[in-house]
């Protein structure tokens, strides 16, 4: 469980740090990217290393494993690991640190194992790492430590190729690898972000056994303050690679003193469960079980299943759900639960095999591909990644002039003039419209794909994951926005994420996923605070919760 | 408020341009050189003088002066004047290959990579056919059927190119429709031709630009090539090709081979630079 370490000040005060950064500089090339960092972590202590992506955490963590790209890169200060300087020492002489005694899991666990070598063969590269000379051995001590890390079955995982397993396997190989040398430092570069929440709090789980039964200091780089709280002892903030808050995790957290900070903890779903309650209320979905009439949105038993390998596979099995207009839905499970093949469904780019779809009484099933054309007019989709569902191409402002132009509305001068009040209505400034997808922030973009979706002036929307690829703070721009349009405009919303936090934030249902069907459905307060299904249960359970785990050692001590 | 706006964009042309000057030396030569090449093909007149088909029999066979700067042919006309003059068959005919190769092949890569099934069959099968003759083989072949021109030998060139360009663009149709903005497009009411057209089209054809500039240099060589076998316009043209298979009767005076040959290849290098810095930038 959350077990967080209660460090012991004699223990610091007697060895010297684990690991002591002071006045860390890195540039690429001419750049500056951070700026005279500096914090220590102590022997089995943990740290975590906060900001959103540009921030300069990852940049760090490379200069720590000296793995910044070589003839760009450039470190300044002093990185001392146990009283050496890493900085000073010569590539061969650093090499017995980088893995032996300093340990590295990678953010994307799917594409850190060699597609082509089974995982056996790359654990026994560890083990030789931990000066296992014999085959057999070797063999021995990465099931040993397959075991260890939670891998049911760790020979069938060793001889299996990394593609035959799931992503949650994958990165407890990668930190059984990382730990069977016996480092005594574990560095985790976003270690759960490309995977689902209840697998996340296992590999965190994980993570805190190692600390406290081997003494791995630990080196946590996250974007998730909330994480950070429930998982270590100590943060450091930053923002444009400086420093904008360091100290114990609990008066951070207590007592934020940087204004960035303030808006981080703001920002973080998990932190905040109340904050859009106050819309959820005036909406007033208490009649939503009783009201029929008014679903915008009726899903009746719909089935599907996909032919892999010859047999047909079930995706979604008899999901039924509605949504009533103005209010927002939400579609919750791991991934493989068939959200994304319900919400494809309901746009009509896959028909189902049994069941009906009715948007606003109208069947969407069963129809003609002119006739799907009249009813997505009215039904518009926000895909998960901004970075892919705009053609790089295109200028914003021809994007967004799209559907205006593909249902011939208006006249070129009103098409203008629709797009830039789209613009407008997202909080875009109006000189970002000539510009090309990469010449914008992942915020901005997701921004642009939701002013496309709104330039026709739908009645439903549909959310894929729509801030999953993005930061806290742009994710709750983005949600600001949403919430804005739905007061303004009456959308209804359909919602569909796998993280539980967010949801309890701003979505009035829930329908919870799982293997295709529906376990549990109601309002969201409902469901989440008194889930009467095991795995909604393990869902909500895998929301962090940074403020028990302050409270406790601090009840003990 | 206007003023930012103005400022804006101008400030981002001025980053890509720093970025553009950091570039290897190579690659400004490589456009310096091009640029020269270009130049005596849109105007020739600018840079000699002289009439590179008439000339005074008794200045024959001169070695490089001042008064012929790369010295005379065996009928005492300027080599400079010749192979000026001759850059413009030169380059309008490896510009015509190239177009050949790059709209045909083009559009037999999207429509095969776009329609799928049967289509995609056939057409794939075509360009399996073509890709087994050796182009300069099925060159000399084309040539030979339509006539010794340079415009055929350009056209013969280009058809021998259809099959790269088919294959490449094939590939990258099939990237790009599967990707999310092109279901986006679909979801926003384009229909087919609309997302062919206007994503699949621009998206697809993005790396087909290197492509082609490489294509452009292959072409000036395998028209040099055609026109040194006798295949292209006969004399008094100046087509490289044809200067060096001319020079080559002359042992006595080799500037008649090596300058021809110098101009082509460094032509020829130049664009294969340009063409791998555009690959490696876009």
């Amino acid at each position: 469980m959350t077990t967080t370490l209660a460090l012991h000040p004699e223990t610091v005060v007697a060895t010297p740090p684990l690991l002591r950064v002071q006045d860390l500089s890195v540039s690429y090339g001419r750049t500056p990217v951070v700026h005279d960092v500096s914090f220590s972590i102590p022997r089995g202590g943990s740290l975590a290393l906060i900001g959103e992506s540009g921030s300069g955490k990852s940049t760090i963590a490379r200069s720590v494993l000296r793995l910044l790209p070589r003839g760009t890169g450039r470190a300044r200060g002093r990185v001392a690991f146990a009283g050496d300087d890493l900085l000073d020492l010569s590539e061969a002489r650093f090499r017995p640190y980088r893995g032996r005694r300093i340990g590295f899991v990678p953010q994307d666990p799917a594409h850190a194992l060699n597609p082509v070598r089974t995982v056996g063969s790359q654990a026994r590269e560890a083990a030789a790492l931990a000066g296992l000379a014999d085959a057999r051995a070797q063999r021995a001590a990465s099931l040993d430590v397959f075991a260890r890390v939670g891998l049911p079955d760790p020979a069938r995982v060793y001889d299996s190729y990394p593609h035959q397993l799931s992503g949650g396997m994958l990165q407890r190989v990668l930190i059984g690898l990382a730990v069977l040398p016996r480092p005594e430092l574990l560095v985790a570069d976003e270690p759960t972000s490309a995977l689902d929440v209840t697998i996340q709090k296992r590999i965190l789980d994980l993570l805190d056994d190692l600390r406290t039964e081997d003494g791995i200091g630990l080196l946590l780089i996250t974007h998730d303050l909330a994480i950070a709280a429930e998982r270590t002892d100590e943060i450091v903030v930053l923002k444009d690679g400086r420093v904008q808050e360091a100290g114990s995790t609990r008066t951070v957290f207590a007592a934020p003193t940087s204004p960035y900070t303030v808006q981080l903890q703001a920002d973080a779903p998990a932190l905040n469960p109340d904050r859009y309650r106050g819309d959820v209320v005036d909406r007033g979905v208490d009649e939503w079980t009783t009201d029929t009439a008014s679903a915008r949105i009726h899903v009746r038993d719909v089935s599907k299943s996909f032919v892999v390998d010859g047999t047909p596979r079930p995706a979604v099995s008899g999901v039924s759900f509605r949504v009533p207009a103005g209010t927002t839905h939400a579609l919750v499970g791991e991934s493989g639960s068939g959200k994304t093949t319900t919400v494809r469904l309901l746009l009509g780019l896959e028909s189902p095999d049994a069941g009906e779809i009715l948007v606003d009484g109208q069947a969407v099933t069963g129809r003609t591909e002119q006739e799907l054309r009249g009813i997505r007019r009215h039904l518009q989709l926000v895909y998960q990644n901004p970075f892919t569902s705009l053609d790089p191409t295109w200028s914003v402002a021809r994007l967004v002039r799209e559907p205006l132009d593909r249902y011939r509305i208006g006249t070129r001068a009103e098409r203008s003039t629709r797009v830039a009040e789209a613009l407008d209505a997202v909080g875009l400034p109006p000189e970002l419209a000539r510009r090309r997808p990469d010449a914008l922030s992942g915020g901005q973009r997701q921004r642009v794909a939701i002013a496309r979706a709104l330039v026709l002036e739908p009645d439903v929307i549909v959310l894929d994951e729509p801030t999953s690829a993005l930061d806290v703070t742009v994710q709750a721009g983005v949600f600001e926005v949403l919430r804005r349009l739905q007061r303004e405009r009456g959308l209804t919303y359909l919602f569909v994420s796998h993280d539980l936090a967010l949801v309890r934030q701003i979505a009035d249902t829930v329908s919870v996923l799982k293997d295709g069907r529906v376990v549990e459905a109601g309002r969201v307060a409902d469901v989440l605070s008194h889930p009467r299904e095991q795995y909604t249960r393990a869902l909500v359970e895998a929301i962090p919760r940074p403020l028990a785990a302050l409270a406790r050692p601090s009840e003990s001590s | 408020m206007t003023a930012a706006s103005l400022l804006a964009p101008r400030a981002t042309i001025a980053r890509v341009r720093g970025i553009r000057l950091s570039v290897p030396i190579g690659v400004i030569v490589s456009f310096v050189v091009v640029a020269v090449v270009l130049a005596w093909s849109l105007a020739p007149t600018l840079f000699t003088t002289q009439n590179p088909a008439q000339g005074v029999p008794a200045d024959k066979l001169q070695g490089p002066s001042a008064a012929h700067v790369l010295g005379t042919d065996h009928l005492g006309r300027d080599l400079f004047a010749r192979i000026v003059f001759g850059a413009q068959s030169s380059v309008t005919s490896a510009l015509v290959a190239v177009t050949i190769g790059v709209v045909v092949g083009g559009l037999i890569g999207l429509l095969a990579g776009f329609l799928g099934s049967w289509t995609d069959v056939v057409l794939a099968r075509f360009v399996d056919v073509l890709l087994a003759i050796p182009a300069f083989l099925l060159a000399v072949v084309i040539v030979s059927s339509l006539g010794f021109q340079t415009i055929n030998a350009a056209i013969a060139t280009g058809v021998s190119a259809v099959a790269v360009f088919a294959r490449v663009m094939r590939a990258e149709v099939l990237r790009v429709r599967s990707s999310v903005f092109v279901e986006a497009a679909r979801l926003q009411g384009g229909s087919n031709l609309h997302v062919l057209f206007r994503h699949v089209l621009p998206n697809a054809s993005r790396s087909l630009v290197p492509l082609a500039v490489l294509q452009f240099g292959l072409s000036i060589l395998v028209i040099a090539g055609l026109a040194f076998l006798g295949y292209g316009d006969p004399p008094p043209a100046s087509d490289w090709g044809l200067l060096i298979s001319a020079g080559k009767d002359y042992p006595r005076a080799p500037w008649l081979v090596v300058w021809p040959a110098l101009v082509t290849v460094a032509t020829v290098l130049s664009i294969n630079r340009i063409s791998r810095w555009l690959r490696r930038t876009s």
